[in-house]
């Protein structure tokens, strides 16, 4: 963002309020495979309510999006598809892995399901569970939030992890 | 009514089967890989039958003689029956397609065709269905390993 090379106030300011913006208007590219995206329709519901954190707006739309949520079992054949999607995504985009056979592969141990999207895609942040519940995808949405606010790249590689 | 379908197509039949099987409730009739048209189609057309085909399977038993059993499952909605047919087949041994009997039969062949690598001839379409195109094995024989080989199937660029 910066409009002068050195840090002065003005564009210090100007950084930290596009990165509140940006915080608070994460919009979500719901990339519902299979179980998990079920827990993540409840997160948009009035119970659990994902629109406190300004992120309801799911669009099936990468091009309007900068959040993936990646809910569910991700197949050798549908990983193209999601790192399609993923590409057409406007940069600055994030990542949330959202359950055990996103993480890991999960229960499925086969030959047919890839052992964790981190093999082609730079995961954010892991969320445990199977599947998770959506407190769990809304701390996961909290991380990410954090790290938007922070803004700068290192701490955008870092990955966090979320325990059940 | 079983006992009288298993009667009426014993003796219609006679000369296509080689055995039949009753498990529990279950009826099976082993048949040769070339008389399988010909059942069907009795199958299908009798008034009394009318035998609808439900799934196509085929099963590795992985031994030395008759390695892969096929079996047809079949359905009569009118008698509420349901009857399979078996062919026990070598490997690499060729099967005669269902598709100009039933339609329904394109994918299920598709579908052993991927998993067992056994081919339907006369198939009009016989591709993987599960699998991607280029994949080079046959997942449900019994030599494939439960977790695939490294790099046979292709990942995107990270
Ligand atoms: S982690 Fe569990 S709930 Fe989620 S997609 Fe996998 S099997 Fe389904």
């Amino acid at each position: 963002m910066g409009i002068e090379e050195r840090e002065s106030f003005f564009t210090t300011t100007i950084d930290s309020l596009v990165s509140w913006a940006r915080k608070n208007s994460l919009w979500p590219m719901p990339m519902g495979i299979s179980c998990c995206a079920i827990e993540m329709m409840a997160s948009a519901d009035p119970r659990f309510d994902i629109s406190r954190f300004g992120s309801e707006v799911m669009r099936f739309s990468p091009r309007q999006s900068d959040l993936m949520i990646v809910a569910g079992t991700v197949t050798y054949k549908m990983s193209h598809v999601v790192r399609k999607i993923y590409d057409q995504m406007p940069e600055p985009k994030w990542v949330i892995a959202m359950g055990a056979c996103t993480s890991t592969g999960g229960m499925y141990r086969t030959y047919s399901v890839v052992q964790g999207i981190d093999q082609f895609l730079p995961v954010d942040v892991y969320v445990a569970g199977c599947p998770p519940r959506p407190d769990n995808l809304l701390n996961a949405l909290l991380e990410i939030q954090k790290k938007v606010k922070n803004g700068n790249q290192k701490s955008k590689r870092e990955k966090i992890y979320i325990a059940e | 009514m079983k006992e009288l379908i298993k009667k009426k197509l014993q003796e219609k039949l006679s000369d296509y089967i080689i055995d039949i099987v009753e498990f529990q409730s279950d009826l099976t009739f082993v048949i040769k890989a070339e008389n399988l048209t010909i059942i069907s189609k009795h199958l299908r057309d009798d008034v009394e039958l009318e035998y609808s085909l439900r799934d196509i399977l085929a099963i590795d038993r992985y031994t030395n003689e008759n390695r892969f059993e096929v079996v047809y499952n079949f359905f009569s909605i009118k008698n509420k029956l349901r009857i399979f047919l078996k062919i026990k087949i070598e490997d690499a041994e060729s099967v005669p397609t269902l598709v100009d009997v039933f339609q329904s039969a394109n994918w299920y062949e598709r579908e052993v065709f991927d998993m067992h690598g056994i081919k339907f001839y006369n198939h009009p379409d016989l591709r993987r269905i599960y699998m991607p195109e280029e994949f080079q094995y046959h997942p449900l024989r019994k030599e494939f390993p439960l977790m695939g080989i490294p790099n046979s199937i292709s990942l995107p660029r990270n």
